[in-house]
């Protein structure tokens, strides 16, 4: 078909300014590419998050503790198959720049509680053995070097001092939505070490995890639990797993909010740049299209040449950026992975892109299209010559 | 009025068309009443403003009379839609420009193909009619050459190819030699009249050159909007 032929012919006839434009689209999609990605990260915890699991913490805070005598009432209570519970740790390793996330926990529970992290059977029986034992992800052994049976030091920050670990086992994530950068310890030795140290800090835990027998009761348990501590010294709120985390992100929504606007002004810059090549292709060609039109050729066919060509610049600048998009993302996912332990690009990140060249390819073209259509033949032909 | 026997192709009543300079009419055809017999070759002249091209325009189907009709091979386009004269134009009208009007990204061949995916011709049949076309203008050997590598009177004989290849009722030509050196536009000429005579094509030709002018069978001279001379 002569169409498409033209189209193709008539993108590259200005091969500086074409390439640009399309330098340019992938930059912005990029861009775009990354700031969704970051966006995504963000909620990630909402998807991972189990809805047959809930949390239960200090109903003032999340930094002020829970008696762990809570532990027996809470595990009793009708639609608990099961309770875990652990304490935020801090631990700093070698120097500060080093931090990540580190929890002491009763090991078996949370371990069943948590089937997404998966442990070989021997490591798992050796790190529920040894009370000095831990466990670390995949990417954080990767990144310090560590192998099992190596004695790994922290410097508590709530609680001050060296602490000395042995790895016990190395986990993975059950698919690649899971954190592999988090260092899981025994909430015993914690305790032990607290009770000689600092006695007041004993026997107190910052969270409860509760594993129900039917997801369908979370709110009946939820509310049956903070009932039992009602008007006691550490109320508790007890929240399902998706609200505890949304209650993280809505803690940091302005900033979300602000990149998602950062992400959609990036488009908006890229849609004027791509517009304005289009408007300036479709200024030089106006007299081309009217002797089209002389010939018979319809306003649709003239709105497809112009689409086309649109279409061809946004789809190729998107592609180009795609491409460019995964090995940048790979290298914030390895630089930036302290803040960021879940990096990487969603195809449905992909799909936004190519949605994005979509939009971008059809609104670039609508002005064109509507002088091009609208110019009356003898108008264009005159500017021949 | 035309006083041939053989029945006009083209017949034009009482047309008068103006165009607006602000709220301001700018008359530009008066009441032009005429016809043109089929296979004339007419020359229409005139000075710059006096409607010539106006004229073909309407001729062809490119632009409206404000009043009268027209009728062109038994069709009557005055009150045609956009789309169906671009349909009509498709099939019935050879144009001829000033500046050729090629496609520059596409080959000689490909545009002359150019009006023939309008057609229902299949890919076969219009290469065969592109060949022809081509070979009739003596450009058989630059198939494959590009506007831009064609010499100003190889780019007019593609546009006279591209203009008869659908074989149309009429020709329609506006200043055909206009950019052309002396040599070319001799070439052209040539081509035209052996188009009006060997192939009894109606060639309707706009003109500011006498001596281009000299070789139609017929010249008429528009001025102010109205024929003066016959």
């Amino acid at each position: 078909m002569i169409i498409p032929r033209m189209i193709m012919k008539n993108a590259f006839r200005r091969k500086v300014r074409t390439s640009l434009t399309i330098f340019a689209m992938a930059i912005a999609i990029l861009a775009f590419g990354l700031l969704r990605t970051v966006i995504t990260t963000w909620y990630l915890g909402l998807e991972i998050s189990s809805a047959s699991r809930l949390i239960t913490r200090n109903a003032v805070s999340l930094i002020f503790p829970l008696p762990l005598s809570y532990y027996d009432k809470i595990r009793h209570t009708l639609g608990v198959r099961e309770v875990s519970y652990g304490s935020w740790f801090g631990g700093i390793y070698i120097s500060e720049k080093n931090l990540f996330a580190s929890f002491a926990v009763e090991p078996k529970s949370y371990l069943d509680l948590y089937p997404e992290i998966v442990l070989s059977g021997p490591q798992k029986a050796d790190f529920i053995r040894d009370r000095r034992g831990f466990i670390a992800g995949r990417k954080l052994s990767e990144r310090f070097g560590w192998h099992l049976g190596d004695v790994v030091t922290l410097k508590g920050t709530i609680y001050p001092g060296n602490w000395d670990f042995v790895l016990r086992g190395i986990y993975k994530g059950r698919d690649k939505n899971i954190d592999e950068t988090q260092f899981i310890f025994h909430w015993d030795y914690l305790n032990e070490t607290v009770k000689k140290t600092f006695p007041s800090m004993a026997d107190q835990v910052g969270f409860y995890l509760i594993g129900l027998t039917d997801s369908h009761m979370s709110a009946d348990v939820a509310v049956e639990v903070d009932k039992m501590f009602k008007n006691s010294p550490a109320e508790t709120l007890t929240e399902t797993e998706k609200a505890f985390i949304m209650g993280f992100i809505s803690m940091i929504e302005a900033i979300v909010t602000v990149i998602q606007v950062v992400s959609f002004v990036v488009i908006i810059i890229i849609l004027a740049v791509v517009a304005n090549t289009m408007a300036m292709t479709t200024r030089e060609r106006i007299g081309e299209y009217a002797v089209l039109k002389t010939l018979g050729y319809s306003g649709l066919n003239i709105a497809t040449l112009i689409m086309g060509e649109a279409f061809v610049i946004s789809f190729l600048g998107s592609l180009l950026g795609i491409v460019f998009t995964f090995p940048v993302a790979h290298y914030f996912s390895t630089a930036l992975g302290t803040y960021f332990p879940v990096f990487y690009v969603k195809s449905s990140t992909v799909l936004f892109d190519l949605g994005v060249a979509a939009i971008v390819g059809v609104a670039a073209a609508v002005i064109p299209i509507r002088q091009a259509i609208h110019i009356r033949i003898a108008d264009g032909l005159r500017r021949i010559g | 009025m035309n006083m041939d026997k053989t029945p006009p192709i083209v017949e034009i009543r009482n047309v008068s068309k103006s165009y607006r300079r602000g709220s301001i009419p700018i008359p530009v055809l008066t009441d032009i009443t005429f016809d043109i017999a089929k296979s004339e070759f007419l020359a229409i002249m005139g000075p710059s403003g006096s409607g010539k091209s106006t004229l073909l325009n309407l001729i062809a189907g490119i632009d409206h009379a404000d009043t009268g009709s027209i009728i062109v091979g038994g069709q009557d386009i005055t009150d045609m839609t956009e789309t169906e004269l671009a349909r009509w134009r498709s099939g019935n009208v050879g144009f001829i420009f000033q500046f050729y009007n090629l496609i520059p990204v596409l080959t000689a061949f490909e545009n002359v193909d150019l009006p023939l995916h309008l057609t229902g011709l299949s890919k076969r049949q219009r290469r065969e009619h592109v060949e022809m076309a081509l070979h009739m203008v003596n450009l058989d050997d630059r198939l494959d050459h590009y506007p831009g590598q064609l010499s100003g009177g190889e780019q007019q004989r593609v546009a006279i190819a591209r203009a008869v290849v659908i074989d149309p009722v009429i020709l329609v030509a506006d200043e055909p030699t206009g950019d052309l050196d002396r040599k070319s536009a001799e070439d052209v000429l040539n081509l035209m009249e052996r188009l009006n005579t060997e192939l009894k094509k109606t060639i309707i030709m706009v003109t500011h050159d006498p001596h281009a002018a000299q070789r139609a069978r017929v010249m008429k001279h528009l001025e102010k909007g109205v024929f003066n001379s016959i």
